[in-house]
């Protein structure tokens, strides 16, 4: 119970110098609000920015590329082992790229335990024709249900039901870009014409809205089944498979076995988009930065407080040892009162910076490029709750600590010297 | 034979700031259960240095002290402040109360420390010493709210307040009127003759010392007698 004593004593201290303690408080309130509302506002950002791409990306891709065989039929001749073989003008053999044996492949996936799930989709290019022009573009098969689930389709369809796609044959869903340039409705017929020359008229269900506008010029979505019967292919063919991981940054280890257990090409995630890591972490890594300078202030105002009242209550300290409380007992004093005004300031500093994200929740924030998002993003990431609350105690720990020492080596003797 | 409370075996004090110079030479002095001695001698001579090494505030001082037959040589500052606040009772010029605190809280806190008793324990046997004091209606003020005289009585009660072997003043009544002096001399006196408590005070008043059982005169540092 000796700590309680030193508590009293510490509150005691406090509150005859409430002023200036409030001033240090709101010090370290202040910054911890700045750091949560800057980091809820940044890494909300960082998901909306990081989601145009992640959200649409598989995180490992199979496919068949389109390239030269390796094995070339004079490697294989018994003859010319032995020899390093130049061929000329060789041809990609692109006939085929579709997976060979999809339904195995997709059975062997989805009993993979590092798999989340798995779209399969089939990717063709089209033309769209309008009266006499015809407009470059591609179609891709997918299963509406799966795609919807693991890469958010329905949150870029902004009008129509996606799930029209599967219900209505023959349907299919626009690019935004692609409809306007067609001038087709929702309910109107479009046709499309594939790079055999098959035609097909496929009923539009829906408008489609990526946030990328290139993008949204080109590409369509209709399903799987109707994708076949544009290309005249059987009900087996697929030419991607868009697998989602459990863990992410599995994906390259992933993407490198499946190459080779299935025999096609794989993409992984980090490969397709190094880049979009990098702004994520630097937006971070400021936020960081700016919160912790803010508390480092706050720190020096704590110091300066606790400087103050040392001076100010050195009969205290001198008599308190004179009775009998050791150094330590007065550093943990100075310690409790240092603590306790950070523990309050980074509360408050908390709740005010979680009242601030609300706010920024609730500003408008309407562009093209997001049809789904309607204000300022924020992250309420429990993280950055308790990192503010942690830093305010290390910071607010650091600047007692120099004081306390100072306090815990007062000489009673000098002090009652001096009166 | 009574027992001997405290006992100084040739103890030398030197300052060295800004020249050495020697404060306190030889000082071999015992004090007895149940004693009620004065310390006097012209100012400057050493008492107060004496005194603060006699506490052991003062660490940094040559010889052998000696409180309740312990050597306090080699303590470490936490075992010195816990023999303070166990078995010396401190009374200085300047009266030292808490100001943050009501005087109840100021004659409680060493109790407090020491951990001895409950904290209702002490908070009752706080009670008590300010009544024997007289000082029971001010128990709640706070301490800023008190007169001179006042709280040098209150300063006595948070002396008492953990039965010390020894009661240390360092001029207790050097601040104080004639009236509220002689107030405080008669405390002692009464503590002394009724509960039997062993005291050391630094005095300037010689009226004051003559009452007392025993006089230690000082002069350059040294004792002139017992
Ligand atoms: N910190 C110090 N550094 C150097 N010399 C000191 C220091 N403290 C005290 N002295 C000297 O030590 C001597 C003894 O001082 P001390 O305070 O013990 O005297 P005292 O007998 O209590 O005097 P008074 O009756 O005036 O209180 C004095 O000459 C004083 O100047
Ligand atoms: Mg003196």
């Amino acid at each position: 119970m000796n700590l309680k004593l030193l508590a009293d004593i510490a509150k005691a201290l406090l509150l005859a110098r409430w002023k200036q303690s409030l001033v240090a408080a709101v010090g370290v309130t202040f910054s911890i609000t700045m750091f949560i509302a800057l980091l809820g506002f940044m890494n909300g950002l960082n998901s909306l920015l990081d989601g145009l791409i992640l959200n649409r990306t598989a995180h490992v891709r199979l496919f068949n590329e389109v390239k030269p065989n390796p094995n070339q039929p004079i490697n294989l001749a018994e003859a010319f082992k032995g020899g390093h073989n130049f061929i000329q003008s060789v041809k990609s053999s692109g006939s085929r790229v579709e997976l060979y044996n999809s339904g195995a492949i997709m059975r062997a996936v989805q009993a993979d335990p590092r798999v989340l799930g798995f779209s399969p989709k089939i990717n063709a290019p089209v033309l769209y024709n309008a009266g006499t022009i015809d407009i470059n573009g591609a179609v891709s098969g997918i299963d509406v249900e799966k795609e919807s689930k693991f890469y958010f389709f329905d949150n870029y369809v902004t009008s129509g039901k996606s799930l029209d796609l599967k219900n209505i044959s023959n349907s299919i869903i626009l690019g935004k870009g692609v409809a306007d340039k067609l001038l087709a409705e929702i309910g109107d017929v479009v046709q499309v014409t594939t790079s055999q020359g098959e035609r097909l008229p496929l009923k539009v269900v829906g408008y489609f809205q990526s946030g990328i506008a290139d993008f949204d010029k080109v590409q369509s979505y209709a399903s799987i089944a109707t994708v076949q019967k544009l290309l005249g292919k059987p009900n087996n063919y697929v030419t991607d498979l868009q697998i989602k991981l459990k863990d992410l940054a599995q994906a390259p280890a992933v993407g490198k076995e499946y190459a080779q257990r299935f025999q096609c090409d794989a993409e992984d995630i980090q490969t397709a988009n190094s880049q979009f890591e990098t702004g994520s972490s630097v937006r971070s890594l400021i936020s960081y930065a700016v919160g912790i300078v803010l508390l480092i202030v706050a720190g020096f105002g704590i110091y300066n407080i606790l400087n103050m009242m040392i001076y100010d209550k050195m009969d205290t300290i001198a008599i308190l040892k004179a009775t009998g409380f050791s150094g330590s007992d007065v550093r943990k004093i100075f310690i409790g009162i240092a603590l306790t005004i950070g523990i309050l300031g980074g509360l408050t500093g908390l709740a005010f910076g979680l009242l601030i994200s609300f706010g920024i929740d609730q500003i408008p924030f309407n562009t093209a490029a997001l049809p789904t998002v309607k204000t300022y993003p924020v992250d309420y990431n429990p993280k950055f709750y308790v990192i503010g609350i942690v830093f305010s105690l290390i910071t607010t720990y650091a600047a007692g600590f120099f004081p306390a020492r100072k306090a815990s080596k007062v000489d009673p003797v000098v002090i009652i010297r001096g009166k | 034979m009574a027992k001997t409370v405290l006992q100084s075996i040739n103890i030398n004090k030197y300052f060295s700031d800004p020249v050495r110079v020697q404060v306190l030479r030889e000082v071999n002095l015992a004090i007895d259960q149940g004693e009620f001695v004065a310390v006097t001698g012209k100012s400057g001579c050493g008492k107060s240095t004496l005194l603060y090494i006699l506490s052991t505030m003062d660490t940094d001082y040559e010889g052998e002290l000696r409180i309740d037959d312990v050597v306090m040589r080699g303590k470490t500052e936490g075992e010195l402040a816990l023999v303070r606040n166990e078995k010396i009772g401190f009374v200085f010029q300047f009266h030292y109360l808490l100001n943050e605190f009501s005087v109840l809280k100021n004659v409680m806190l060493p109790g407090l420390k020491l951990r001895k008793h409950s904290a209702e324990e002490v908070e009752h046997k706080a009670m008590e010493r300010l009544k024997t004091l007289g000082l029971e209606k001010l128990a709640l003020k706070m301490a800023n709210q008190l007169s001179g005289g006042e709280k040098q009585r209150v300063a006595i009660a948070r002396a008492l307040i953990n039965d010390p072997i020894i009661i240390m003043g360092d001029e207790p009544t050097g601040n104080l009127d004639k009236k509220n002096g002689d107030l405080v001399f008669d405390i002692f006196k009464q503590l002394c003759e009724e509960s039997n408590q062993t005291l050391l005070i630094v005095t300037h008043d010689q009226g004051f010392a003559d009452n007392t059982h025993r006089i230690i005169e000082m002069e350059d540092g040294r004792i002139l007698k017992h």
